[in-house]
């Protein structure tokens, strides 16, 4: 117990130290080599922290010895380890994937691209076991203005200006972000999360705290990438080198989502966030339009990848729907769905990136009869897809049933029939690209492709068969989710 | 701007008086206003300087450019290095206490070896931002073509 608490800060500094170790590093080998071990073992330290706080535990970590709230304080419970795992488990699996990608699509200078592939997640893991509200910020900052570069390092040029587009608004939203924890700041005097908790019943009369909660919640709407904050995403995504596009697609907008659970529940608390602010209505009304906005545009691409990224926006509506319902069921549902959604998503974008690699290009056009010439990596691609329809038995299935049960249970009846609308919206932009790869022929005189290593496949199938299995055996995620809803929100909810 | 000779004197007299301030900054940061980034963006001003007036070439010679990339890296990793060794020595990382045995001199060696991390890293950082808008202008010159124009130039190339 106590040695666990020693070990959890490494989950962050791993990265954090291996970065700067990768870009003093030659050639292409030994960087990626440096970045895989450094998160494997993240991921090895992350379960373990998983497994000590699973049943209710809380470690803290206090930096330099500075007892908080003076010092820097790292907090982690069911709800951060839950989500640090689903980070480092991800890029464990796809840093091994994406090697002969980033070699073939970033040729010159790798270290400081895994450098930069480190710093990110670093700073992705950092938000979420930090328990100061300024070290969120900073290491928000850390992860977007790493994440900017490594999108900027896609071949086609229009990633410049994706990056570009990506670093005003992500800095608008971290600018919010900084507003808010200032307000915090000058009411509270402290910087503390538990702290801060703790003083503010003082000042909750304070229109101040009112406009703090506000700043906070829309800027973290923009790194969540929420209807109709989400321009910055497709672009992103799509022009992104295909390792990065999996990456991010399946950890920035979740870390952004968890931090606003933790700051509406931890820091003001559900009962002050919800009194002071309709967030109920609006982040439901938010949610519904993530859900059908995303799913709508999604269906209207001719770009593989571009697709997969408006369908990202739709899913992050459920999971904010989840949040809007003021249910402990719903808020479960919420991390449920944000687990299962970065294992469908990285399966998903893993397998766009291994078409990409063969084939060249990611329209519609490109992807016709492609299946018959690369059978196994478009059978992820649709079992990953099944996944993210939502049928059973894979983990997609799961999070919609408790996401469905949740609704339910509220009496909000008529939120069924928008989630099963916007499934079948789901159903309908997957079975196009299955369509399109399987049924229609190769195009006259198109070159043949051939199927991906076996080495590349891998991965892509054990992110499909985690897929399954979570679909199957719900112990880790639902237990998982459960805990951290109750970690966040125990006692204030039914 | 070599040629000019009021500016090579007072240059000569300046550079040398801003890295003697940027190494003062950097060595009373523990207990006066200072510390690691301003003496790094002092100590890379005064580099600035001199590639102002003695040119990129001349000034690379002194720094090579890979060595600048490099000391980007290792004044992170002497931060890195100090908080690490605080857990070795069985504290917590950034971690003090451990290092001597004097709590007082303990806190101040932590604190100017980890600020002295820092200020490589921002002097390191600063002169690379400087030097890569430099070089891009400099090739720019170099393939005949107006710099100031260079964007709209090199985005009909593609």
């Amino acid at each position: 117990m106590s040695s666990i608490t020693e070990l959890m800060p490494f989950v962050v500094l791993i990265p954090l130290i291996a970065g700067p170790v990768c870009a003093l590093l030659p050639g292409r080998g030994l960087p990626w080599l440096l970045a895989t071990l450094a998160m494997t073992t993240a991921f090895i330290l992350s379960a373990m922290v998983l497994a000590a706080v699973f049943d209710g535990a809380t470690l803290s970590y206090a930096f330099g010895n500075w007892a908080p709230p003076v010092g820097i304080e790292y907090r982690v419970d069911a709800a951060n380890a839950f989500v640090a795992l689903l980070i480092t488990g991800v890029s464990a699996i796809l840093l091994p994937w994406g090697k002969p990608l980033v070699d073939d699509e970033v040729p010159e200078r790798q270290g400081s691209f895994y450098a930069l592939v480190l710093i990110a997640l670093a700073g992705l893991l950092g938000i979420t076991l930090t328990g100061d509200v300024f070290n969120v910020f900073v290491f928000l900052e850390i992860s977007s203005l790493a994440t900017y570069g490594l999108i900027a390092h896609g071949r086609d040029r229009r990633a410049l200006i994706a990056a570009f587009r990506y670093l005003i608004m992500g800095t608008v939203g971290a600018t919010f972000l900084l507003i808010g924890i200032a307000v915090l700041y000058i009411l509270t005097g402290s910087l503390n999360m538990v702290d801060i908790a703790e003083r503010l019943p003082t000042a909750e009369g304070a229109r101040a705290l009112q406009v703090g909660l506000g700043f906070i919640v829309v800027g973290l709407a923009i790194k969540l990438a929420l209807f109709p904050l989400h321009h910055w995403l497709p672009n992103a995504y799509t022009y992104a080198p295909s390792l990065i596009s999996a990456l991010i697609a399946a950890t920035a907008t979740k870390v952004a989502l968890y931090v606003m659970l933790r700051f509406i529940f931890d820091v003001f608390g559900a009962a002050y966030s919800f009194a002071a602010l309709p967030l109920a209505a609006a982040l439901m009304a938010l949610a519904i339009g993530s859900m059908f906005a995303g799913s709508w545009l999604a269906i209207m691409q001719s770009n593989l990848k571009r697709m997969l990224a408006y369908s990202s926006v739709a899913q992050v509506g459920y999971m904010v729907l989840g949040v809007s319902l003021t249910t402990l069921a719903g808020l479960s549902a919420a991390f449920l769905h944000l687990f299962n959604h970065g294992l469908m998503k990285a399966a998903l974008f893993a397998s766009a990136g291994l078409v990409a690699y063969r084939c060249g290009g990611l329209g519609m056009n490109d992807l016709r009869g492609i299946g018959r010439q690369m059978p196994w990596t478009l059978t992820a691609f649709a079992l990953a897809g099944v996944s993210l329809v939502g049928l059973p038995p894979t983990a997609g299935f799961i999070s919609k049933w408790y996401l469905l049960s949740a609704a339910v249970a509220a009496d909000q009846l008529w939120l069924v029939g928008l989630i099963l609308i916007t499934s079948l919206m789901a159903l309908i932009y997957i079975a196009r690209v299955v369509e399109i790869a399987w049924m229609q022929p190769r195009p006259e005189g198109a070159p043949a492709v051939q199927e991906a290593h076996w080495t590349l496949l891998a991965p892509v199938w054990v992110l499909v068969a985690a897929n399954f299995w979570f679909g199957i055996d719900t112990r880790l995620t639902v237990g998982g989710a459960t805990r951290a809803a109750q970690a966040l929100a125990g006692g204030v909810w039914p | 701007m070599r040629d000019n000779a009021i500016l090579v004197v007072v240059a000569r007299f300046l550079i040398p008086l801003v890295m003697l301030f940027g190494l003062y900054v950097q060595f009373h940061g523990e207990y006066s206003p200072g510390g690691g980034f301003q003496a790094g963006v002092l100590f890379a001003s005064a580099w600035i300087l001199f590639v102002f007036i003695y040119g990129l070439e001349t000034a690379l010679r002194v720094i090579p450019q890979r060595l600048i990339y490099a000391l980007a890296s290792l004044g992170v990793l002497l931060y890195a290095l100090i908080g690490v060794l605080g857990v070795v020595l069985g504290g917590h990382f950034l971690d003090f206490y451990p290092l001597l045995d004097a709590p007082k001199a303990a806190q101040q060696t932590g604190i100017i070896l980890v600020e002295f991390g820092v200020g490589v890293t921002v002097a390191a950082v600063v002169m690379l931002i400087f030097l890569l808008f430099a070089r891009r202008r400099a090739d720019t010159v170099a393939a005949g073509l107006d710099p100031d124009a260079a964007d709209d130039v090199r985005v009909d190339a593609e």
